[in-house]
């Protein structure tokens, strides 16, 4: 073979790239991954991972500089000192926003996979068969039973802590030992259930944290610090799981600082001949041909590569010709929910740092509920202890105030809900014709929005959590909202559907481009409706399912 | 992304936002920094006082031993908008020409019974004017000192290890920990 040609190139080294590049090397393909940013080693380069608190010259705030530098980031709770460096640099790669649109990006080796929240959900038939229920976009083309399978396989390679709740809208999954929920949530668990009659549960989060060591990796240590990168391997990012995998074939070349601008079409065979590269430090463009493409470049940027790909056969790019690539972007909404005291427990406390908190799993519009809006919504959250940042009444400086900071104080509880976003054909991103990147490139533009549904579903959320909070006793149950745009839940996702029928979707139900079939995207531009479940773990299992089918498929010799 | 980080800011929203930490909306509206504003030794040396008698040494070290002054320093420069910087510098002058006021002697030479009758009242008054003011207008400057105090003795070394209890690495977790009156608190969430 010569020296650019590859069974497979995948584009990105995320979540679900890396997925891609594990499962098709270890089939026994030779494979390239590019990656856009710089290299980023496990355990080496987390730079901050170790450092104590007083390490940290600003204890985790960011400057006046960074903020100017980082505007998006800045829009919440992702500008922080420890992990500035694993943001995309915004003025290098800007985005247009008709409307306001948040976009989170970590153009780096692993992507968001060491940026990730870990959380972990199986969907069930319930959000595969939503859309055709509610005659809402097109139905997508698989169920459970097709996906299953690899949830199966993604859960026991990447570890994903977790409760068997018998749960048929949230299914159990193959699971390590569970997180605990604390004493005081255990309570608050015990008294909504008792409340809403079994019909209300709130368990300990599932995620993709390890309760106990797999191959090559330790257990978590209850540091709290993932994001910065885990020294111990304690949770599944690209670094510490599915590259070490895919290296281990010895079929596996990375090529860092590769921004992929074009898929190489070819007219006479209808498929793509391979990728064309821009190397983000030098400029020089370099070609390299696969069997097939795997665009897991997250799901903005893979539509964006298909829509930079247009040709005079597909003007709006490969993969155009159900003119849904860029639309139906959904996101899941959050940034909301309520805060509350626990009265009592002050003999209680925890130990540990638990990288994980409860989920209250959806329950809106499902087993005879009904709402005046479709779908609904899950809750992320935990209970605690108040620390030296509280108030403390009648005390305002001195040695009595710092010695009742030194001590914990009262419990308190509070969650964040996340609800599902429909699919908006006008809810679309597009190439901006006139703004260029650093390297001349279109950029993104931006235009979506949360419409009715989901603001009344917005209304819900919080109203429902307080009527829990208060139900489970707790006291000063307050709503909190902070801004959202779409984008910030960072669960983008829509713009290259999935569907039975090419004339209304960008994929068919393996993940082909119908358009291009040697072309896979399985990232979060696959999906068909968003459910209101963390996305990953299905991003994971639809990459190895895809995988699958295209080596099948190339050894048929049908690609 | 790792929103553990956001139920951690729920906290802050709650417990009011930290000065400099304002999350912009929309696009820029710094002005550049301007190296105006210097801290001299005896600015520093002034906060570190300040921030003792916030913090005192008690059966753990103090603010002081935690040099909270050399961080304000670090804060200020480095974290304060411009607009806020000012405030803070004009607040070295006025707690002293307060201090003056009440006991006719500078903060450096008043006792640490003058000093805490005199924070205390600042305290008070901070409280007031950051509980009517608009949401444009500045925070005090008490409010800035008394915060930076906080986070400056509380995530540094002393106040971390010693006022509270700090854990890097604790290997479990255990979510029914007894607990009795006096156990510190853990030094991160």
């Amino acid at each position: 073979m010569p020296d650019n040609e590859y069974d497979a190139i995948v584009v990105g080294s995320g979540i679900s790239g890396g997925w891609a590049a594990k499962e098709l090397t270890e089939k026994g393909l030779k494979v390239l991954m590019l990656e856009r940013g710089r290299q980023h080693d496990h355990i080496k380069d987390y730079k901050t991972a170790t450092k104590d608190p007083w390490e940290f010259e600003h204890r985790g705030r960011t400057t006046p500089e960074q903020k100017k530098k980082y505007p998006v980031v800045h829009r919440g709770w992702a500008a922080q000192e420890a992990v500035m460096d694993a943001w995309a640099n915004e003025e290098d790669c800007p985005y247009t926003e008709v409307k306001p649109f948040t976009w989170w990006r970590s153009y780096r080796m692993g992507g968001r996979s060491i940026l990730w929240g870990r959380q972990s959900y199986r969907w069930s038939d319930m959000d595969f068969e939503a859309n055709a229920k509610d005659g809402i976009a097109i139905d997508w083309p698989i169920r459970y039973k097709d996906i299953a399978p690899w949830y199966d396989h993604v859960e026991k390679f990447a570890g994903i802590s977790g409760s068997v709740e018998g749960l048929s809208h949230l299914p159990d999954g193959k699971f390590l030992p569970p997180f605990d929920l604390n004493f005081v949530e255990k309570d608050v668990a015990a008294r909504i259930k008792e409340k809403y009659k079994g019909n209300r549960h709130m368990i300990i989060g599932r995620v993709a944290n390890l309760t106990a060591p797999i191959t090559g990796r330790t257990q978590c240590q209850f540091r709290s610090r993932c994001w910065e990168g885990c020294p111990f391997g304690g949770y599944f990012s690209t670094q510490s799981s599915t590259l070490p995998a895919a290296m281990a074939t010895g079929k596996l070349t990375v090529r860092p600082f590769s921004i992929v601008t074009k898929i190489i079409y070819d007219k006479d065979t209808k498929k793509a001949k391979g990728v064309e590269v821009i190397d983000a430090e030098t400029n020089q463009t370099y070609e390299y041909l696969s069997k097939i493409v795997f665009l897991n470049a997250s799901a903005l940027n893979s539509a964006w590569l298909l829509m930079n790909s247009a040709t005079d056969v597909w003007p709006e790019g490969l993969g155009s010709s159900s003119g849904e690539l860029g639309h139906n972007v959904m996101d899941h909404h959050y940034n909301l929910g309520a805060t509350g005291t626990i009265e009592g427990y002050e003999d209680k406390y925890t130990y540990g740092r638990r990288p994980t908190g409860f989920y209250i799993t959806r329950f809106a519009n499902m087993n005879g509920d009904k709402r005046d809006y479709l779908r609904g919504f899950g809750y992320q959250g935990s209970a605690s202890r108040e620390g030296w940042s509280r108030e403390v009444a009648e005390l305002n400086i001195g040695a009595d105030f710092k010695e009742a900071l030194t001590e914990p104080g009262s419990w308190t509880i509070g969650a964040t809900g996340f609800g599902e976003i429909l699919p908006y054909h006008e809810n679309k991103i597009t190439l901006d014709k006139i703004k260029k990147d650093k390297w001349g490139l279109p950029v993104l533009s931006m235009d979506a929005e949360l419409k009715e549904n989901e603001i009344k579903m917005r209304k819900d959320i919080v109203s429902e959590l307080i009527a829990m909070f208060e139900a489970a006793g707790a006291k000063n149950v307050n709503p909190w909202e902070t801004y959202y745009s779409i984008g910030q839940g960072i669960h983008e996702m829509g713009t290259a559907r999935m569907g039975k029928d090419p004339k209304t979707s960008v994929l068919n139900s393996n993940n082909q481009v119908w358009d291009a079939k040697n072309v896979f995207v399985t990232d979060g531009a696959c999906m068909t409706s968003s459910a209101c479940q963390n996305p990953s773990l299905t991003y994971m299992a639809l990459t190895a399912r895809a995988a699958d089918f295209a080596v099948s498929e190339l050894k048929k010799r049908n690609l | 992304m790792d929103r553990r980080e956001l139920l951690k800011m729920i906290a802050v929203v709650t417990g009011g936002a930290f000065i400099g930490g304002e999350l912009l909306l929309s696009g820029c509206k710094n002005a550049d920094t301007i190296g105006g504003v210097i801290f001299s030794t005896a600015d520093i040396s002034f906060l570190n006082e300040v921030g003792e008698t916030i913090l005192p040494a008690t059966s753990s070290p103090g603010a002081k031993a935690a040099n909270v002054g050399g961080f304000m320093k670090v804060m200020v420069n480095d974290i304060y908008e411009p607009k806020d910087q000012a405030i803070f510098h004009e607040g070295i002058i006025k707690l002293n020409d307060a201090c003056k006021k009440a006991h006719s002697v500078s903060f450096m030479d008043a006792t640490a019974e003058q000093r805490a009758s005199l924070l205390i009242s600042l305290d008070k008054e901070a409280k007031e004017y950051q509980e009517n003011k608009k949401k444009e207008d500045p925070s005090h400057y008490f409010t800035m000192m008394k915060q930076l105090t906080l986070l400056g003795y509380f995530t540094s070394k002393e106040g971390a290890t010693q006022a509270l209890r700090y854990i890097a690495v604790p290997g479990k977790y255990n979510g029914d920990l007894p607990y009795k009156k006096g156990d510190k608190a853990w030094a991160t969430s």
